[in-house]
Protein backbone atom coordinates (compact mmCIF):
# COMPACT_ATOMS: atom_id res chain seq x y z
CA UNK A 1 0.00 0.00 0.00
CA UNK A 2 1.40 3.72 -1.25
CA UNK A 3 1.82 6.02 1.91
CA UNK A 4 1.14 9.62 1.24
CA UNK A 5 2.66 11.92 4.10
CA UNK A 6 1.60 15.17 2.52
CA UNK A 7 3.08 18.27 4.17
CA UNK A 8 4.64 16.32 6.96
CA UNK A 9 7.69 13.95 7.66
CA UNK A 10 7.65 10.38 7.55
CA UNK A 11 8.74 10.02 11.33
CA UNK A 12 4.99 11.33 12.30
CA UNK A 13 2.06 8.64 12.09
CA UNK A 14 -0.75 11.15 13.46
CA UNK A 15 -0.62 15.01 14.18
CA UNK A 16 -3.36 17.23 15.60
CA UNK A 17 -2.89 20.86 14.39
CA UNK A 18 -4.52 23.64 16.95
CA UNK A 19 -7.25 21.64 17.32
CA UNK A 20 -10.13 23.76 19.20
CA UNK A 21 -13.29 21.37 20.10
CA UNK A 22 -16.45 22.23 21.74
CA UNK A 23 -19.36 20.44 23.26
CA UNK A 24 -22.09 22.73 22.74
CA UNK A 25 -20.59 25.55 25.13
CA UNK A 26 -18.19 23.54 26.68
CA UNK A 27 -14.45 23.77 25.70
CA UNK A 28 -13.06 20.64 25.92
CA UNK A 29 -9.85 21.33 23.55
CA UNK A 30 -8.25 24.68 23.26
CA UNK A 31 -5.83 24.88 20.31
CA UNK A 32 -4.08 21.55 20.92
CA UNK A 33 -0.96 20.69 19.37
CA UNK A 34 -0.07 16.78 18.95
CA UNK A 35 2.69 14.47 17.27
CA UNK A 36 2.68 10.82 16.86
CA UNK A 37 5.82 9.81 16.25
CA UNK A 38 6.86 6.60 14.61
CA UNK A 39 7.54 3.70 16.93
CA UNK A 40 7.20 5.72 20.27
CA UNK A 41 4.57 4.70 22.89
CA UNK A 42 2.88 8.43 23.70
CA UNK A 43 1.39 9.01 27.16
CA UNK A 44 -1.60 11.66 27.16
CA UNK A 45 -1.97 12.42 30.83
CA UNK A 46 -4.53 14.88 32.17
CA UNK A 47 -7.35 14.54 34.88
CA UNK A 48 -10.80 13.44 33.95
CA UNK A 49 -12.55 16.02 32.04
CA UNK A 50 -9.01 17.42 30.22
CA UNK A 51 -9.79 16.08 27.16
CA UNK A 52 -7.93 13.08 26.45
CA UNK A 53 -10.72 11.32 25.01
CA UNK A 54 -11.99 13.74 22.23
CA UNK A 55 -8.21 14.14 21.77
CA UNK A 56 -8.49 10.66 21.23
CA UNK A 57 -11.97 10.22 19.15
CA UNK A 58 -10.82 13.07 16.58
CA UNK A 59 -7.63 10.97 15.72
CA UNK A 60 -9.46 7.82 15.31
CA UNK A 61 -12.13 9.90 12.93
CA UNK A 62 -15.20 9.86 15.65
CA UNK A 63 -15.43 13.34 15.79
CA UNK A 64 -15.84 16.09 13.09
CA UNK A 65 -13.05 18.48 13.42
CA UNK A 66 -14.49 21.43 13.95
CA UNK A 67 -11.27 23.82 14.00
CA UNK A 68 -7.57 22.94 13.00
CA UNK A 69 -6.26 19.79 11.44
CA UNK A 70 -6.22 16.55 12.02
CA UNK A 71 -4.36 13.97 10.25
CA UNK A 72 -3.82 9.69 10.36
CA UNK A 73 -0.61 8.43 8.02
CA UNK A 74 -1.11 11.74 6.21
CA UNK A 75 -4.64 11.43 5.35
CA UNK A 76 -8.32 12.33 7.05
CA UNK A 77 -8.54 9.68 10.15
CA UNK A 78 -11.55 8.38 9.23
CA UNK A 79 -10.46 6.50 5.81
CA UNK A 80 -10.72 3.20 4.98
CA UNK A 81 -7.05 2.57 4.51
CA UNK A 82 -6.70 4.51 8.09
CA UNK A 83 -8.95 2.04 9.80
CA UNK A 84 -6.87 -0.93 8.11
CA UNK A 85 -3.70 0.46 9.60
CA UNK A 86 -5.01 1.28 13.00
CA UNK A 87 -6.67 -0.15 16.41
CA UNK A 88 -8.70 0.89 19.22
CA UNK A 89 -8.93 -0.02 22.74
CA UNK A 90 -11.67 2.44 23.71
CA UNK A 91 -13.60 3.28 26.93
CA UNK A 92 -16.60 0.00 25.77
CA UNK A 93 -18.88 -1.03 28.90
CA UNK A 94 -19.37 -4.01 26.40
CA UNK A 95 -19.36 -5.64 23.35
CA UNK A 96 -21.80 -8.75 22.51
CA UNK A 97 -22.20 -10.58 25.56
CA UNK A 98 -23.56 -13.83 24.34
CA UNK A 99 -20.77 -14.37 21.93
CA UNK A 100 -17.76 -15.99 23.16
CA UNK A 101 -14.32 -14.32 23.19
CA UNK A 102 -13.12 -16.55 20.16
CA UNK A 103 -16.48 -15.71 18.16
CA UNK A 104 -15.78 -11.66 19.18
CA UNK A 105 -12.15 -12.15 18.07
CA UNK A 106 -13.42 -13.76 14.53
CA UNK A 107 -16.06 -11.00 13.84
CA UNK A 108 -13.41 -8.41 14.38
CA UNK A 109 -10.64 -9.86 12.76
CA UNK A 110 -12.67 -10.17 9.30
CA UNK A 111 -12.95 -6.79 9.35
CA UNK A 112 -9.33 -6.63 8.66
CA UNK A 113 -7.44 -7.30 5.14
CA UNK A 114 -4.43 -8.84 6.90
CA UNK A 115 -5.60 -10.06 10.37
CA UNK A 116 -3.73 -11.97 12.99
CA UNK A 117 -4.37 -15.06 13.32
CA UNK A 118 -7.05 -15.74 15.73
CA UNK A 119 -5.17 -18.31 17.91
CA UNK A 120 -1.96 -15.49 18.09
CA UNK A 121 -4.15 -13.13 19.29
CA UNK A 122 -5.91 -15.34 22.21
CA UNK A 123 -2.48 -16.00 23.20
CA UNK A 124 -0.93 -12.10 23.09
CA UNK A 125 -3.76 -11.38 25.55
CA UNK A 126 -3.34 -14.55 27.57
CA UNK A 127 -6.87 -15.82 26.64
CA UNK A 128 -5.77 -19.10 25.48
CA UNK A 129 -7.88 -20.67 28.48
CA UNK A 130 -10.87 -18.47 27.62
CA UNK A 131 -11.74 -18.82 24.14
CA UNK A 132 -15.01 -20.52 24.92
CA UNK A 133 -16.11 -18.67 27.19
CA UNK A 134 -18.90 -15.91 26.69
CA UNK A 135 -17.94 -12.39 26.98
CA UNK A 136 -20.69 -11.41 29.31
CA UNK A 137 -19.29 -13.80 31.81
CA UNK A 138 -15.91 -12.63 32.30
CA UNK A 139 -14.24 -10.48 34.73
CA UNK A 140 -13.89 -6.92 34.11
CA UNK A 141 -9.91 -7.38 33.51
CA UNK A 142 -10.79 -10.36 31.44
CA UNK A 143 -12.75 -8.12 29.25
CA UNK A 144 -10.37 -5.48 28.50
CA UNK A 145 -8.49 -7.94 27.65
CA UNK A 146 -10.58 -9.09 24.99
CA UNK A 147 -10.74 -5.72 24.09
CA UNK A 148 -6.80 -5.24 23.65
CA UNK A 149 -6.75 -8.59 21.04
CA UNK A 150 -10.01 -6.72 19.28
CA UNK A 151 -7.42 -3.59 18.95
CA UNK A 152 -4.83 -6.14 17.88
CA UNK A 153 -6.92 -7.86 15.49
CA UNK A 154 -6.06 -6.07 11.96
CA UNK A 155 -1.81 -6.17 12.88
CA UNK A 156 -2.16 -2.07 13.15
CA UNK A 157 0.72 0.19 13.32
CA UNK A 158 -0.94 2.32 15.02
CA UNK A 159 -2.68 1.52 18.51
CA UNK A 160 -4.95 3.88 20.71
CA UNK A 161 -5.34 3.04 24.32
CA UNK A 162 -8.15 4.99 25.73
CA UNK A 163 -7.99 4.11 29.31
CA UNK A 164 -7.01 0.70 29.18
CA UNK A 165 -6.74 0.09 32.66
CA UNK A 166 -9.71 2.03 34.34
CA UNK A 167 -11.55 0.01 36.72
CA UNK A 168 -9.59 -2.61 37.17
CA UNK A 169 -7.85 -4.05 40.09
CA UNK A 170 -3.71 -4.41 40.25
CA UNK A 171 -3.55 -7.74 39.25
CA UNK A 172 -5.41 -7.15 36.41
CA UNK A 173 -3.79 -4.06 35.57
CA UNK A 174 -0.23 -5.06 35.82
CA UNK A 175 -1.09 -8.00 33.72
CA UNK A 176 -2.02 -5.80 30.84
CA UNK A 177 0.67 -3.31 31.35
CA UNK A 178 2.48 -6.57 30.74
CA UNK A 179 0.98 -7.36 27.83
CA UNK A 180 0.99 -3.74 26.57
CA UNK A 181 4.70 -3.91 26.80
CA UNK A 182 5.18 -7.05 24.84
CA UNK A 183 4.03 -5.21 21.49
CA UNK A 184 6.29 -2.71 19.35
CA UNK A 185 4.21 -0.51 17.68
CA UNK A 186 3.46 2.88 18.15
CA UNK A 187 0.63 3.98 20.21
CA UNK A 188 -0.89 6.56 21.98
CA UNK A 189 -2.08 5.86 25.88
CA UNK A 190 -4.64 7.86 27.40
CA UNK A 191 -4.34 7.91 31.04
CA UNK A 192 -5.11 9.66 34.24
CA UNK A 193 -2.51 7.33 35.67
CA UNK A 194 0.96 8.89 35.97
CA UNK A 195 2.03 5.17 37.36
CA UNK A 196 0.69 4.03 33.55
CA UNK A 197 2.45 6.60 31.62
CA UNK A 198 5.63 5.54 33.85
CA UNK A 199 5.34 1.78 32.86
CA UNK A 200 4.25 2.36 29.25
CA UNK A 201 5.05 5.60 27.39
CA UNK A 202 8.35 6.76 25.85
CA UNK A 203 7.16 10.37 26.19
CA UNK A 204 4.11 12.14 27.31
CA UNK A 205 1.89 15.30 26.95
CA UNK A 206 -0.14 16.48 29.99
CA UNK A 207 -3.55 17.97 28.87
CA UNK A 208 -5.69 20.12 30.95
CA UNK A 209 -8.39 22.16 30.00
CA UNK A 210 -7.51 21.02 26.49
CA UNK A 211 -4.67 22.52 26.53
CA UNK A 212 -1.01 20.95 26.18
CA UNK A 213 0.56 22.10 29.48
CA UNK A 214 3.75 19.64 29.25
CA UNK A 215 5.58 17.38 27.11
CA UNK A 216 8.56 15.23 28.36
CA UNK A 217 9.80 11.92 29.55
CA UNK A 218 7.74 10.13 32.24
CA UNK A 219 10.48 10.80 34.39
CA UNK A 220 10.61 14.34 33.87
CA UNK A 221 6.40 14.92 34.42
CA UNK A 222 6.75 12.84 37.63
CA UNK A 223 9.51 15.23 38.70
CA UNK A 224 6.36 17.77 39.44
CA UNK A 225 4.70 15.67 41.71
CA UNK A 226 7.85 14.81 43.74
CA UNK A 227 7.96 15.61 47.33
CA UNK A 228 4.97 16.20 49.82
CA UNK A 229 2.45 18.99 49.90
CA UNK A 230 2.03 20.80 53.08
CA UNK A 231 -1.10 22.70 54.02
CA UNK A 232 -2.06 24.73 56.78
CA UNK A 233 -4.03 28.16 57.49
CA UNK A 234 -1.37 30.83 58.83
CA UNK A 235 -0.74 34.31 58.50
CA UNK A 236 2.64 33.23 56.61
CA UNK A 237 2.89 34.40 52.98
CA UNK A 238 4.16 32.01 50.32
CA UNK A 239 7.16 34.52 49.04
CA UNK A 240 8.70 33.99 52.73
CA UNK A 241 9.10 29.98 52.46
CA UNK A 242 9.89 30.38 48.31
CA UNK A 243 13.38 30.54 49.57
CA UNK A 244 14.14 27.50 51.98
CA UNK A 245 15.64 24.62 50.89
CA UNK A 246 13.62 21.76 49.32
CA UNK A 247 10.73 23.98 48.29
CA UNK A 248 9.19 23.08 44.88
CA UNK A 249 6.43 26.02 44.50
CA UNK A 250 4.46 27.98 47.47
CA UNK A 251 0.70 29.42 46.55
CA UNK A 252 -2.40 30.27 48.73
CA UNK A 253 -5.27 28.58 47.45
CA UNK A 254 -8.64 29.63 49.89
CA UNK A 255 -7.73 30.43 53.14
CA UNK A 256 -4.76 27.59 53.10
CA UNK A 257 -1.06 28.24 52.16
CA UNK A 258 -0.01 25.48 49.72
CA UNK A 259 3.84 24.44 49.62
CA UNK A 260 4.78 21.33 47.44
CA UNK A 261 8.26 20.43 49.22
CA UNK A 262 11.29 17.82 48.86
CA UNK A 263 12.38 18.13 52.84
CA UNK A 264 8.40 18.73 54.51
CA UNK A 265 9.95 17.95 58.14
CA UNK A 266 12.23 21.26 57.89
CA UNK A 267 9.29 23.03 56.26
CA UNK A 268 6.85 22.19 59.19
CA UNK A 269 9.52 23.38 61.59
CA UNK A 270 10.14 26.48 60.28
CA UNK A 271 6.41 27.48 59.64
CA UNK A 272 5.55 26.94 62.72
CA UNK A 273 8.47 28.83 64.34
CA UNK A 274 7.04 31.56 62.15
CA UNK A 275 3.52 31.62 62.92
CA UNK A 276 2.55 29.96 66.39
CA UNK A 277 -1.55 30.22 65.42
CA UNK A 278 -0.95 28.27 62.48
CA UNK A 279 -3.80 25.67 62.42
CA UNK A 280 -5.27 22.88 60.40
CA UNK A 281 -1.86 21.59 59.22
CA UNK A 282 -1.99 18.28 57.00
CA UNK A 283 0.65 16.62 55.09
CA UNK A 284 0.42 14.71 51.85
CA UNK A 285 1.45 13.31 49.49
CA UNK A 286 1.56 15.30 45.68
CA UNK A 287 -1.31 13.53 43.63
CA UNK A 288 -1.06 14.33 39.94
CA UNK A 289 -4.10 16.54 40.38
CA UNK A 290 -1.68 18.92 42.50
CA UNK A 291 1.56 18.13 39.81
CA UNK A 292 -0.94 19.30 37.07
CA UNK A 293 -2.09 22.20 38.82
CA UNK A 294 1.01 23.29 39.59
CA UNK A 295 1.83 22.91 35.48
CA UNK A 296 -0.91 25.00 34.90
CA UNK A 297 0.46 28.00 37.00
CA UNK A 298 3.93 27.30 35.20
CA UNK A 299 2.22 28.10 31.93
CA UNK A 300 2.40 31.10 30.46
CA UNK B 1 -12.21 -3.81 0.29
CA UNK B 2 -12.31 -6.39 -2.26
CA UNK B 3 -15.65 -8.03 -3.36
CA UNK B 4 -15.42 -11.23 -1.56
CA UNK B 5 -13.78 -10.20 1.53
CA UNK B 6 -17.08 -7.67 1.84
CA UNK B 7 -19.26 -10.76 1.36
CA UNK B 8 -17.27 -11.96 4.07
CA UNK B 9 -17.59 -9.57 6.53
CA UNK B 10 -21.46 -9.02 5.66
CA UNK B 11 -22.18 -12.81 6.23
CA UNK B 12 -20.08 -12.87 9.33
CA UNK B 13 -21.59 -9.92 10.60
CA UNK B 14 -25.05 -11.47 9.95
CA UNK B 15 -23.94 -14.45 11.46
CA UNK B 16 -22.74 -13.57 14.89
CA UNK B 17 -25.67 -10.82 15.10
CA UNK B 18 -28.18 -13.99 14.61
CA UNK B 19 -26.15 -16.37 17.22
CA UNK B 20 -26.41 -13.19 19.55
CA UNK B 21 -29.75 -12.63 19.87
CA UNK B 22 -30.63 -16.12 19.54
CA UNK B 23 -28.39 -16.80 22.83
CA UNK B 24 -30.25 -14.25 24.22
CA UNK B 25 -33.62 -15.93 25.93
CA UNK B 26 -35.15 -12.60 27.14
CA UNK B 27 -35.34 -11.21 23.50
CA UNK B 28 -35.19 -15.23 21.55
CA UNK B 29 -38.17 -16.26 23.64
CA UNK B 30 -40.72 -14.15 23.52
CA UNK B 31 -40.19 -12.84 19.95
CA UNK B 32 -40.60 -16.68 18.69
CA UNK B 33 -42.99 -17.81 20.98
CA UNK B 34 -45.79 -14.97 22.03
CA UNK B 35 -46.87 -15.05 18.43
CA UNK B 36 -47.34 -18.72 18.34
CA UNK B 37 -48.73 -19.07 21.70
CA UNK B 38 -51.52 -16.12 20.97
CA UNK B 39 -52.53 -18.03 17.77
CA UNK B 40 -52.63 -20.81 18.92
CA UNK B 41 -55.17 -19.64 21.86
CA UNK B 42 -57.27 -16.97 20.34
CA UNK B 43 -57.09 -18.90 16.57
CA UNK B 44 -57.19 -22.12 17.11
CA UNK B 45 -58.29 -23.17 21.03
CA UNK B 46 -60.59 -20.31 21.64
CA UNK B 47 -62.11 -19.84 17.91
CA UNK B 48 -64.66 -17.41 18.36
CA UNK B 49 -65.58 -16.55 14.99
CA UNK B 50 -68.80 -16.20 13.63
CA UNK B 51 -69.92 -17.85 10.33
CA UNK B 52 -68.75 -15.52 8.41
CA UNK B 53 -64.98 -15.04 8.64
CA UNK B 54 -62.97 -18.48 9.36
CA UNK B 55 -61.04 -17.19 12.42
CA UNK B 56 -57.73 -18.95 12.39
CA UNK B 57 -57.34 -17.88 8.54
CA UNK B 58 -58.01 -14.95 9.16
CA UNK B 59 -55.46 -14.38 12.40
CA UNK B 60 -53.21 -16.63 10.57
CA UNK B 61 -52.30 -13.46 8.41
CA UNK B 62 -52.57 -10.78 11.40
CA UNK B 63 -50.55 -12.80 13.97
CA UNK B 64 -48.14 -13.42 10.81
CA UNK B 65 -47.80 -9.65 11.08
CA UNK B 66 -46.95 -9.54 14.73
CA UNK B 67 -44.65 -12.34 14.26
CA UNK B 68 -42.35 -9.79 11.66
CA UNK B 69 -42.97 -6.85 13.37
CA UNK B 70 -41.48 -7.89 17.16
CA UNK B 71 -37.81 -8.87 15.67
CA UNK B 72 -38.16 -6.29 13.83
CA UNK B 73 -38.53 -3.35 16.61
CA UNK B 74 -36.57 -5.09 19.36
CA UNK B 75 -33.29 -6.41 16.91
CA UNK B 76 -33.37 -2.98 15.66
CA UNK B 77 -34.97 -0.34 18.12
CA UNK B 78 -33.54 -1.99 21.70
CA UNK B 79 -30.19 -3.67 20.44
CA UNK B 80 -29.03 -0.60 18.12
CA UNK B 81 -29.78 1.83 21.32
CA UNK B 82 -28.14 -0.61 23.35
CA UNK B 83 -25.01 -1.15 20.98
CA UNK B 84 -24.64 2.76 20.54
CA UNK B 85 -24.59 3.40 24.50
CA UNK B 86 -22.16 0.40 25.21
CA UNK B 87 -19.62 1.81 22.64
CA UNK B 88 -19.65 -0.72 21.18
CA UNK B 89 -20.77 0.98 17.36
CA UNK B 90 -17.86 3.38 18.43
CA UNK B 91 -16.12 0.68 18.31
CA UNK B 92 -16.63 -0.64 15.39
CA UNK B 93 -16.89 2.73 13.07
CA UNK B 94 -13.28 3.05 14.07
CA UNK B 95 -12.71 -0.48 12.47
CA UNK B 96 -12.79 -1.10 8.58
CA UNK B 97 -16.19 -2.82 8.87
CA UNK B 98 -18.47 -1.45 6.17
CA UNK B 99 -21.37 0.03 8.45
CA UNK B 100 -24.16 -1.50 5.56
CA UNK B 101 -22.71 -4.81 7.35
CA UNK B 102 -24.12 -4.07 10.67
CA UNK B 103 -27.58 -2.48 9.09
CA UNK B 104 -27.77 -5.15 6.85
CA UNK B 105 -27.12 -8.14 9.61
CA UNK B 106 -29.46 -6.50 11.49
CA UNK B 107 -32.39 -6.90 9.01
CA UNK B 108 -31.26 -10.23 7.86
CA UNK B 109 -31.90 -11.28 12.08
CA UNK B 110 -35.01 -9.74 11.76
CA UNK B 111 -35.72 -11.72 8.48
CA UNK B 112 -34.65 -14.71 9.72
CA UNK B 113 -36.56 -15.09 13.16
CA UNK B 114 -39.54 -13.69 10.98
CA UNK B 115 -39.51 -16.29 8.66
CA UNK B 116 -39.25 -18.37 11.59
CA UNK B 117 -42.53 -17.56 13.54
CA UNK B 118 -44.31 -17.07 9.85
CA UNK B 119 -42.97 -20.37 9.24
CA UNK B 120 -44.21 -21.99 12.44
CA UNK B 121 -47.85 -20.51 12.22
CA UNK B 122 -48.14 -21.57 8.59
CA UNK B 123 -47.45 -24.94 10.10
CA UNK B 124 -49.89 -24.41 12.88
CA UNK B 125 -52.48 -23.25 10.84
CA UNK B 126 -52.22 -25.98 8.31
CA UNK B 127 -52.16 -28.88 10.15
CA UNK B 128 -54.02 -27.97 13.14
CA UNK B 129 -56.24 -25.21 12.51
CA UNK B 130 -57.11 -26.62 9.63
CA UNK B 131 -56.65 -23.73 7.36
CA UNK B 132 -56.99 -24.54 3.86
CA UNK B 133 -55.45 -21.41 1.21
CA UNK B 134 -54.15 -22.52 -2.59
CA UNK B 135 -50.56 -23.12 -2.93
CA UNK B 136 -50.39 -19.33 -4.30
CA UNK B 137 -52.01 -18.19 -1.28
CA UNK B 138 -49.59 -19.40 1.01
CA UNK B 139 -46.72 -18.32 -1.42
CA UNK B 140 -48.37 -14.62 -1.52
CA UNK B 141 -48.68 -14.49 2.11
CA UNK B 142 -45.20 -15.44 3.11
CA UNK B 143 -43.98 -12.43 0.66
CA UNK B 144 -45.96 -9.78 2.02
CA UNK B 145 -45.79 -10.71 5.45
CA UNK B 146 -41.54 -11.22 5.14
CA UNK B 147 -41.74 -7.87 3.18
CA UNK B 148 -43.35 -5.93 5.98
CA UNK B 149 -39.47 -6.03 7.55
CA UNK B 150 -38.72 -2.88 5.42
CA UNK B 151 -40.80 -0.71 7.10
CA UNK B 152 -40.54 -2.47 10.73
CA UNK B 153 -37.27 -2.33 10.32
CA UNK B 154 -37.08 1.19 9.70
CA UNK B 155 -39.35 2.33 12.76
CA UNK B 156 -37.08 0.11 14.93
CA UNK B 157 -34.28 2.03 13.09
CA UNK B 158 -35.72 5.20 14.54
CA UNK B 159 -36.62 4.15 17.46
CA UNK B 160 -33.15 3.03 18.02
CA UNK B 161 -31.49 6.42 16.75
CA UNK B 162 -33.36 8.20 19.50
CA UNK B 163 -33.69 6.25 23.00
CA UNK B 164 -31.50 5.42 25.51
CA UNK B 165 -30.25 2.02 26.00
CA UNK B 166 -31.67 1.66 29.00
CA UNK B 167 -34.87 2.33 28.07
CA UNK B 168 -35.15 1.36 24.87
CA UNK B 169 -36.36 -2.29 25.41
CA UNK B 170 -39.94 -0.27 27.47
CA UNK B 171 -40.07 2.00 24.62
CA UNK B 172 -40.11 -0.51 22.51
CA UNK B 173 -43.15 -2.53 23.91
CA UNK B 174 -45.16 0.57 24.32
CA UNK B 175 -45.30 1.13 20.91
CA UNK B 176 -45.29 -3.00 20.16
CA UNK B 177 -47.90 -3.77 22.26
CA UNK B 178 -50.50 -0.91 21.65
CA UNK B 179 -49.79 -1.02 17.89
CA UNK B 180 -50.33 -4.54 17.75
CA UNK B 181 -53.83 -3.92 19.60
CA UNK B 182 -54.87 -1.44 17.36
CA UNK B 183 -54.35 -2.35 14.31
CA UNK B 184 -56.13 -5.60 14.79
CA UNK B 185 -53.42 -8.04 15.11
CA UNK B 186 -54.83 -9.85 18.07
CA UNK B 187 -58.54 -9.34 17.70
CA UNK B 188 -59.83 -8.58 14.18
CA UNK B 189 -60.12 -4.74 13.26
CA UNK B 190 -63.47 -5.51 12.20
CA UNK B 191 -64.54 -5.82 16.02
CA UNK B 192 -63.58 -2.27 17.03
CA UNK B 193 -65.90 0.69 16.31
CA UNK B 194 -65.57 2.80 13.36
CA UNK B 195 -63.48 5.68 15.47
CA UNK B 196 -60.96 2.59 16.42
CA UNK B 197 -60.99 1.92 12.71
CA UNK B 198 -60.18 5.05 11.87
CA UNK B 199 -57.52 5.70 14.27
CA UNK B 200 -55.77 2.29 12.88
CA UNK B 201 -55.35 4.11 9.63
CA UNK B 202 -51.87 5.95 10.71
CA UNK B 203 -50.63 2.25 11.70
CA UNK B 204 -48.15 1.33 9.97
CA UNK B 205 -48.88 -2.38 10.84
CA UNK B 206 -52.32 -1.74 10.14
CA UNK B 207 -51.22 -1.19 6.56
CA UNK B 208 -49.45 -4.09 6.52
CA UNK B 209 -51.67 -6.39 7.85
CA UNK B 210 -54.71 -5.40 5.51
CA UNK B 211 -52.32 -6.47 2.38
CA UNK B 212 -51.62 -9.88 4.55
CA UNK B 213 -55.45 -9.95 4.50
CA UNK B 214 -56.02 -8.94 0.90
CA UNK B 215 -54.10 -11.94 0.13
CA UNK B 216 -56.55 -14.32 1.54
CA UNK B 217 -59.36 -12.11 0.91
CA UNK B 218 -60.98 -11.16 4.24
CA UNK B 219 -59.33 -7.25 4.65
CA UNK B 220 -61.63 -4.23 4.97
CA UNK B 221 -61.97 -3.14 1.17
CA UNK B 222 -59.28 -0.53 0.88
CA UNK B 223 -57.08 -0.20 -2.29
CA UNK B 224 -53.64 -1.76 -2.35
CA UNK B 225 -52.29 0.93 -3.68
CA UNK B 226 -53.63 2.90 -0.57
CA UNK B 227 -52.15 0.77 1.91
CA UNK B 228 -48.50 0.52 0.04
CA UNK B 229 -48.36 4.46 -0.41
CA UNK B 230 -48.66 4.29 3.50
CA UNK B 231 -46.08 2.18 3.98
CA UNK B 232 -43.73 3.65 1.80
CA UNK B 233 -44.40 7.29 3.07
CA UNK B 234 -43.91 6.22 6.70
CA UNK B 235 -40.43 3.92 5.32
CA UNK B 236 -39.31 7.81 4.12
CA UNK B 237 -40.60 9.13 7.19
CA UNK B 238 -38.80 6.49 9.74
CA UNK B 239 -35.33 7.34 7.71
CA UNK B 240 -35.68 10.81 8.03
CA UNK B 241 -36.56 10.68 11.94
CA UNK B 242 -33.52 8.22 12.52
CA UNK B 243 -30.95 9.98 10.63
CA UNK B 244 -31.75 13.40 12.52
CA UNK B 245 -31.30 11.06 15.56
CA UNK B 246 -27.82 9.97 14.27
CA UNK B 247 -27.14 13.58 13.81
CA UNK B 248 -28.19 14.60 16.72
CA UNK B 249 -26.13 12.10 18.97
CA UNK B 250 -22.84 12.60 16.77
CA UNK B 251 -23.31 9.49 14.52
CA UNK B 252 -22.59 6.09 16.39
CA UNK B 253 -21.28 7.77 19.40
CA UNK B 254 -22.39 7.74 22.99
CA UNK B 255 -23.73 11.05 24.23
CA UNK B 256 -21.04 12.45 25.85
CA UNK B 257 -20.63 16.10 27.21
Amino acid sequence: MENQFTGSDESVLARLSSVTHHYGSILALDGLDLEVRRGEVLGVLGPNGAGKTTAINLLLGNLRVQQGSVSVFGQDPGALQVRERRGAMLQVSGISGNLTVRENIELFSSYYPAPLAVAKLLSMAGLEDLSGRRFGKLSGGQKQRVMFALALAGDPELLFLDEPTTGLDVDARHRLWDEIRTLEVTAVLSTHNMAEVDALADRVIVIHHGRRIADGTPAEIKSHAAGRLVRCVTCTLPDEIKQLPGVIQAKVRGRHLEVQTTLPEDLVRNLLAQDEELVDLTVEAVDLENAFLSLTKESP
Amino acid sequence: MTLDRRIRVYLLEAHFQFIDVLREPLFSIPVLAFPLVFYLFFGVILNFGGTSMPMPTYLLATYGVFGILGPALFNFGAGLATERDTGVLLLKQTTPMPVGAYFSAKITTALIFGATVVSALFLIAAYTAGVALYRWQWFALAGVLLAGVVPFCTLGLAIGAWVKGRSAVAIVNLIFLPMSMLSGLWIPIYVFGDFMQNMALVLPAYHHAQLALKVIGMDSGQPILLHVIVLAGQTFIFMIVAALGFRRTGGFSIRKS
